[in-house]
């Protein structure tokens, strides 16, 4: 087993602890959270966070498929909007 | 011509190399197919016996992914990545390297032949 495996997945402690008081008490809650690292874990499930980008918290909610995955993917950090004088539309995001 | 999984394997080949005609199938999984049915990886298609070749059909049906079905699921967890609307699938999406390659030059397996920009400065010369 490798250690990283060992080691367990990476939740920043207080996103977790926030997580785990909105399970216990059934409420839905936007989280703001500037922790990009954390990864997705199952009890996030359902939940939405507003993950830091840099500049703005972008709303992500959560559903199974995005297990796994660390919470800045959902986030872009970059926006390319297409060069000045091309025609062609291109959908910033 | 022995075909398995719908292909037509290359008769003049050494054994290991003709499998390698089959999607999923690349020289690491070729060897470990032959040696498990200890076939001989030199011995070449045109010479393997109905039995071995069956044999191999079937290891190769029961064991492995192969072609189709496995170029449906690569494209399903592409799909996914691209549903999820994480990075990678943004990436996947725009048609631009999804692993953190640059862009500003090369890239060019993705994003396709060039397209030249009007009123675009060549490089200087030297």
């Amino acid at each position: 087993m490798a250690r990283s495996l060992k080691k367990g997945p990476f939740v920043h402690f207080k996103l977790q602890k926030k997580v785990d008081d909105l399970n216990k008490s059934g409420k839905k809650k936007v989280v703001k959270t500037w922790s990009r690292a954390s990864m997705v874990t199952p009890d996030f499930v359902g939940h939405t966070f507003a993950v830091h980008n840099g500049k703005q918290f972008v709303p992500v909610y959560i559903t199974e498929n995005m297990v796994g995955h660390r919470l800045g993917e959902f986030s872009p950090t970059r926006f390319y909007r297409g060069h000045a004088g091309t025609a062609k539309d291109r959908r910033g995001r | 011509m022995p075909r398995i999984s719908g292909i037509d394997l290359q008769t003049k080949k050494r054994g290991e190399i003709a499998l390698t005609a089959i999607f999923g199938i690349g020289r690491a999984r070729a060897i470990e197919i032959l040696t498990k049915l200890e076939i001989d990886p030199n011995e070449r298609p045109e010479n393997w016996t109905d039995d071995q070749t069956r044999s191999i059909r079937k290891l190769i049906e029961d064991e492995y992914q192969v072609e189709g079905q496995l170029r449906t699921e690569v494209q399903l967890n592409i799909k996914r990545l691209m549903d999820i609307g994480c990075y990678r699938g943004l990436r996947h999406r725009r048609g631009l390297p999804v692993r953190g390659q640059r862009t500003q030059t090369n890239a060019r397996t993705r994003k396709g032949k060039k397209k030249t920009v009007a009123g675009k400065k060549m490089a200087p010369k030297k």
